[in-house]
């Protein structure tokens, strides 16, 4: 289950990203009649159409997996989480249809019509990731029942939906998926931008994903903060196991990095700023923040893996933030940033960042809620499914969706970011910029 | 009949599960023909069935995510118990689905190299055979009551709770029959998809092939019911629908033969459908009032009241947004030939 969702995480966020970039791209050269936003289109739309059809069967294994693994789980939890998963069956619907047209319909519709499709598969995919996220939140903070003798009764749906956890982290992992996405195809063409300046295929993919990753990625930091903020209150032992606290503080320390040690109950090697934890997640130097030893042993998650990853997904973030913040800056100040080498090669670098901060963040919000699949009701252990030999389905898909894995790839190469080749619609050609 | 909250909600499952069999059922009998491709035009039919699936196929899949996930929201306790019990023929199915659509997109956007191409074709074909049958087998396992029999324990042997209820010679049965039942559906259609062209006559005769095949078929799962199924052949023999059901479902299928025959291909593309729609109604009606026979019925496998009555809500929400959306899809791609 871990793995088919990592993977499919990676599609869906792709998913919910390139159709803006495609969009975009198309309403570019509706407006200005340049082939080369055309070209651009076409190619995000095949990479999309690609990533789509991947995403749609791994997100169907998804939808029976829940069951196949959990079916406890599901057993007791699907009349609540129902409603946000049959919405999104309905904005994935959406998206599905709209692709169609938009794929196979460049000259069979208007091109009003045919830009509003794009807009289409845009807004329902963003939905879909949405609603499903709303779903996951439930299972961090779930509301919208009376829990007697162990039976969800007097069940709310609408309550369910509205859990505090839905806002936080439906807004993070949204302006997650546009950074990664603008970021990693940004970070591609800027790589041949290196070797071949003047490509004005590159130049255009260049500023289109900028366009969409750099203020996503800006703005992430304050996602984040009110994330945290809103763990520190519903979830106290994670926070204290992203930061590695054992110990109840007040004007609790800011660890960063270091190796926490569940046996000897410290963080050791950490950088630590004072007051620092108390500061963010409660917006006060002094505030109480809950240490591990507020929890009994058994509810701790696995504090390591936990501090890591978030302390990962934090580093790497930040680095995005300062990169989109200098690129938004020179492009105000109206400079010519591929001139620029350093900036280029700042852009390579957060290319894979945004899938490494959403896999680590991925990991913090799921490893961090262990033991518990849901929170304080259900554990994990009592959840999974009574058939022997789990470990079969589990590397028989693990197999399948690393060989799709490299499939895809290596399609997405010889569609979408392969420089165009002599005679494409595209003409070889180099702006004189 | 009373038409309880429960009840309504069990036969929007089985709407979504209808639309899934006539219009991804099609896409899968597509890729059986893929396999069965032969002759002079063996390129073109493989190139017809591509060009009238490419456009539609994700939107036809997502029918089958609607039944899944109205499944577990609105009947929690049968979801879990189908989960649990057929385990392997589902996890199978999904191979089957994840390998078929990727095979599908590789295909059509994979290199020029034939090899390559030829690969993904085959590996297209093989899997659009083998995922019919698996859900056939599963809808056979739980006509014959074995999952709603079967309690599962610590205790029990694998073999017993995790095998034996659904590899049986009915399921197998029903299997062929979903196989069969697609590949005639699929015939059907593309003899309208191909009009004008030699390849209408290769898919008529395709398609009648396919309606001989169902109809044996049929008469053997009949056969096998008689030792296997006992109460679903008792309903279908005798319950209060049977004769009605039995009736139409003749008449349409004596109509897309002829049909086919006389070169109605409109004509024939309704009877097929209507056809298929009957003899799955017909296994709904023969085992209402349950969900899961022996034991677990439609009303006790019910989520709480407020949940249904939201995701009746949300449903005909979703409606207004699909309907209209799907009508369009399909005017754009399926009716051009008229103008």
């Amino acid at each position: 289950m871990g793995m088919s969702l990592a993977f499919h995480i990676l599609f869906a966020v792709v998913g919910i990203g390139m159709p803006a970039l495609m969009v975009i791209a198309e309403h570019r050269w509706r407006r200005t009649g340049d082939a080369g936003y055309l070209e651009l289109a076409k190619r995000w739309s095949r990479g999309t159409a690609i990533l789509f059809a991947v995403g749609a069967v791994s997100g169907t294994v998804l939808s029976f997996e829940l069951g196949l693994l959990w079916p406890e789980f599901m057993k007791q939890a699907g009349p609540l989480v129902g409603m946000p998963f049959s919405l999104e069956g309905f904005a994935f619907f959406t998206e599905a249809i709209f692709l169609g047209v938009y794929l196979y319909g460049w000259d069979r519709i208007s091109p009003r019509a045919h830009v509003i499709a794009g807009v289409l598969v845009a807004v329902s995919g963003a939905l879909s990731g949405i609603f499903v996220v709303i779903a996951n939140a439930w299972m961090n903070t779930p509301r919208g029942f009376t829990l007697i003798d162990g039976k969800f009764t007097n069940v709310n749906p609408i309550a369910a939906m509205m859990t505090p956890a839905a806002f936080p982290q439906t807004l993070h992992m949204t302006l997650a998926a546009y950074a990664a996405t603008g970021f990693a195809v940004a970070g591609i063409h800027a790589a041949m931008l290196l070797r071949d300046p003047r490509n004005a295929f590159h130049r255009r993919a260049l500023s289109v994903a900028l366009l969409v990753g750099a203020p996503a990625a800006l703005v992430q930091p304050l996602a984040g903060d009110i994330e945290a903020r809103y763990v520190a209150r519903q979830q106290p032992a994670k926070l204290a196991a992203m930061e590695g606290l054992f110990q109840t503080t007040r004007g609790a320390p800011l660890s960063i990095g270091g190796i926490p040690n569940e046996n000897e109950r410290r963080t050791r090697f950490a950088i630590e700023i004072p007051h620092g934890l108390s500061l963010l997640a409660f917006h006060e130097l002094d505030a109480e923040v809950k240490g591990l030893d507020a929890f009994p042993r058994d509810e701790w998650p696995p504090v390591a893996i936990v501090h890591l990853a978030f302390d990962t997904m934090v580093g790497l973030g930040s680095f995005m933030a300062l990169v989109s913040a200098a690129v938004l800056i020179l492009l105000w100040r109206k400079r010519d940033i591929i001139s620029l080498r350093w900036i280029l090669i700042a852009v390579v670098l957060c290319g894979p960042m945004g899938f490494l901060c959403i896999e680590a963040g991925w990991t913090v919000t799921e490893v961090g809620r262990q033991p518990w699949v849901i929170y304080g009701i259900l554990r994990t252990a009592d959840a999974v499914t009574p058939m022997p030999g789990l470990i079969v389905p589990f590397l028989t898909f693990t197999a399948l969706y690393c060989f799709l894995g490299i499939i895809v790839v290596l399609l997405l190469y010889q569609q979408v970011l392969r420089s165009p080749r002599e005679g494409e619609t595209f003409p070889h050609q180099t702006d004189a910029a | 009949m009373t038409f309880t909250l429960a009840i309504i909600l069990a036969g929007i499952v089985m709407i979504a599960l209808n639309a899934y069999v006539l219009l991804a059922g099609a896409d899968f009998g597509g890729g059986v023909w893929d396999f069965f491709a032969r002759g002079d035009r063996r390129q073109a039919q493989r190139d017809l069935i591509s060009h009238a699936i490419a456009p539609i196929w994700e939107a036809n899949h997502v029918w089958l995510i609607l039944v899944i996930v109205l499944l577990f929201t609105c009947f929690p306790a049968a979801f879990s118990t189908i989960a649990i019990l057929l385990h392997i023929p589902l996890t199978l199915m999904l191979l089957g689905i994840v390998l078929r659509g990727s095979a599908f997109i590789f295909r059509s956007y994979g290199s020029e190299r034939d090899t390559a191409q030829q690969r993904w074709g085959r590996v297209f074909a093989i899997a659009s055979i083998a995922t019919p049958v698996l859900l056939g087998m599963c809808v056979g396992a739980v006509a014959t009551g074995a999952i709603g029999a079967t309690a599962v324990s610590r205790s029990g042997s694998f073999v017993s709770q995790f095998i034996d209820p659904w590899l049986t010679m009915f399921g197998v049965g029903v299997g062929l029959l979903a196989l069969a039942l697609f590949s005639f559906l699929a015939a059907v259609y593309l003899t309208v998809e191909a009009e004008g062209t030699e390849l209408q006559e290769d898919f008529r005769t395709r398609a009648l092939w396919a309606a001989g095949a169902v109809f044996v078929i049929a008469f053997g799962v009949l056969a096998l019911s008689w030792t296997e199924a006992p109460m679903v052949r008792q309903m279908l023999m005798a319950g209060p629908w049977a004769l009605p059901l039995h009736i139409v479902t003749g008449i349409a299928a004596i109509t897309a033969i002829a049909a086919l025959w006389t070169r109605h291909f409109r004509l024939a593309r309704v009877a097929a459908a209507a056809q298929v729609t009957f003899i799955l109604w017909g296994w709904a009606a023969a085992q209402y009032p349950y969900l899961l026979p022996p034991t677990l019925t439609i009303e006790a496998a019910a989520a709480p009241n407020r949940t249904l009555v939201l995701i009746l809500w949300a449903l005909a929400a979703g409606a207004c947004v699909l309907l209209p959306s799907l009508y369009y899809l399909f005017r754009v791609f399926k009716m051009q030939r008229r103008s």
